[in-house]
């Protein structure tokens, strides 16, 4: 396999020559790197180079008390912040042992799946202005900016939300949200029609994308790939359907898959995957429980504002969880959760403190990244960009 | 939600088909095995590890197709210091297996599996880069995070989290 042979950074023998791709690069979505060697045209070689925006969220979250990660897995894949909380969240849950009420359980759900649809949108607008078709970028931010005022109502901020904690929600939903975001469910199908009329059919973009950047699936499965990457090339498994967490059990969608294992049947899965999840959104809506929002678990989730005000216990609980944070039992955890790019991982060991003693997040651009030497050997220079917009990377999620 | 306290006896999980499989393949590769919190780890002796990935990837009931992740935990400064641990997934049976080798701080070294799962080019380089430890058999051993010039393996305890360089 392509993968296991030493990169050349050198010229080779006089037919080929060595190209730089990035790290600033407009098709690169981040600070990617390639290293490409070109025989004419053709791709001979190619090496991604990646760590550009490697911060060491790693080590810090090991200097930080639990409570305190939340804010940082925010910032490793900021497309989808939120399945980036709830699964650093269902991680130290299953640590703790903590059951969440439903409808925390069931907001959890529905935000995800609001986040998917943010980053199905900027990467199909991505996606299709690397290709060319500008216009589509337009509509799917105009539909994104959407999506962010929802996030603002919940949370405050238009992307690095931090809206789920260990227990359950940092506050329940504002009034009127439910309405905003039936209005937008409502609307959002018809969007995707006019997305889908601008592409699916048109010879363009299926000259750019049928039969592009092929990947089998038995190269797919060894390659680590996961989400819609491997779906494409048709290995059935989802993570929300075949491993559920946060309450998915609940409700019924369909997984999209390909048969051809190339970029535009991995452009069919997300745009299938955004209809689904808006139907997920339609199902949480409807049967939305009332209830509490957070678990009963004085020790671990901050107390309501009017009880800290009012009751002493709830002000002790308050301030020892604030200044010590609370204690997590010894034990180690692999949480796996289904975010748009893949498995999102977050791998946990707990020795008994306040702090984690390691955090690992196994971020699932890392891992599909290393598809792109298969997608791309013996294929055009013009075609590294349809592939790197088809697996739909996120720097930061690939360098942490 | 009360915690069940964890099972560390491997005869108690013969039951699963993971620890019978392995036992009855190499019982002396196996040092030791967990349930906890509905997960399944397996210590597996430092040289068997290629052998042993080899026979989970294969084997006819289990057939762990995929690696999904590879990373360490440094224990310093107790020994053995590392534990390097690879989440295994597979597709056909929906299920996950944790599989950890136990490596000395002197002798930070073990076999890469490449030759099972491509997928570890990736992870293994990050492991090599943040933690030092050393997979032999990898095509392509450099550091991936971190400049080629850096000092040191940041992910490992002994490492400040600032005021170091």
């Amino acid at each position: 396999m392509a993968l296991t042979q030493t990169p050349a950074l050198e010229p080779g023998a006089d037919k080929t020559m060595i190209l730089n791709m990035g790290p600033q690069h407009p098709s690169t979505h981040g600070v990617l790197r390639l290293v490409v060697e070109i025989d004419g045209e053709t791709i001979v070689r190619i090496m991604p180079d990646i760590g550009y925006l490697h911060t060491g969220i790693e080590k810090t979250c090991e200097a930080k008390f639990y409570q305190q990660v939340v804010p940082l897995t925010d910032r490793i894949d900021y497309l989808c912040p939120m399945t980036n909380n709830l699964t650093y969240c269902l991680a130290v849950e299953k640590l703790l042992g903590l059951e969440i009420p439903k409808r925390a359980q069931w907001i959890r759900v529905m935000m995800n799946e609001i986040t998917r649809i943010n980053s199905h949108l900027v990467w199909l607008g991505t996606h299709a202005l690397d290709i060319g078709a500008m216009s589509v970028f337009l509509y799917c931010f105009r539909e994104r900016e959407d999506v962010l005022r929802l996030f603002e109502m919940v949370a405050g901020q238009r992307m690095m939300t931090s809206y789920f904690r260990i227990g359950g929600l940092s506050l329940d939903l504002p009034l009127d949200f439910l309405k905003r975001v039936k209005d937008f469910a409502d609307r959002f199908p018809s969007n995707v029609d006019e997305y889908e009329n601008l592409l699916t059919n048109n010879p363009i973009w299926i000259g750019r994308l049928k039969g592009v950047a092929k990947i089998t699936p038995e190269d797919a499965i060894a390659l680590g790939a996961t989400g819609p990457t491997l779906r494409g090339s048709g290995v059935d498994i989802d993570l929300r359907r075949d491993a559920p967490y946060t309450g998915y059990e609940n409700f019924k969608f369909k997984v999209p898959l390909g048969k051809d294992g190339d970029v535009y049947s991995r452009y069919l899965i997300r745009v299938q995957e955004l209809r689904e999840s808006i139907g997920i959104v339609k199902q949480a809506l409807e049967g939305m429980p009332e209830g509490r929002i957070k678990a009963d678990a004085p020790k671990v989730v901050l107390p309501d504002r009017e009880n800290m005000k009012t009751q002493m216990e709830s002000l002790i609980y308050h301030f020892k969880i604030i200044t010590e944070g609370f204690t997590v039992p010894e034990g180690e955890v692999y949480q796996a959760v289904e975010s748009p790019r893949g498995e999102m991982g977050y791998y946990i060991v707990s020795d008994g403190t306040a702090k984690p003693y390691r955090v690992h997040m196994r971020s699932p651009s890392f891992a599909n990244l290393q598809t792109l030497p298969t997608m791309c050997e013996g294929r055009l220079i013009a075609d590294v960009v349809a592939a790197i917009g088809s697996i739909d990377i996120v720097l930061g999620d690939v360098d942490r | 939600m009360a915690l069940a306290p964890a099972i560390t006896d491997l005869e108690k999980l013969k039951d699963k088909p993971e620890i019978a499989a392995l036992l009855e393949w190499n019982a002396a590769a196996v040092t030791g095995a967990k349930l906890d919190r509905d997960e399944l780890t397996v210590w597996i002796e430092r040289n068997s590890i290629v052998a042993a990935c080899t026979f989970l990837r294969d084997h006819s009931q289990l057939r762990f197709n995929m690696l999904t992740d590879v990373t360490a935990v440094d224990w310093y400064p107790s020994e053995p210091r590392f534990e390097v641990v690879y989440q295994l997934l597979s597709i056909p049976r929906k299920s996950r297996l944790r599989v950890k080798v136990r490596l000395n701080g002197d002798d930070a070294r073990l076999g890469s599996v490449i030759s099972v799962w491509s997928s570890c080019n990736f992870f293994e380089r990050e492991v090599f880069d943040l933690f030092g430890i050393h997979f032999e058999g990898h095509p392509f051993l450099k550091r991936i995070m971190l400049p080629e010039d850096w000092k040191g393996h940041p992910l490992r305890k002994d490492y400040p989290v600032e005021g170091y360089r």
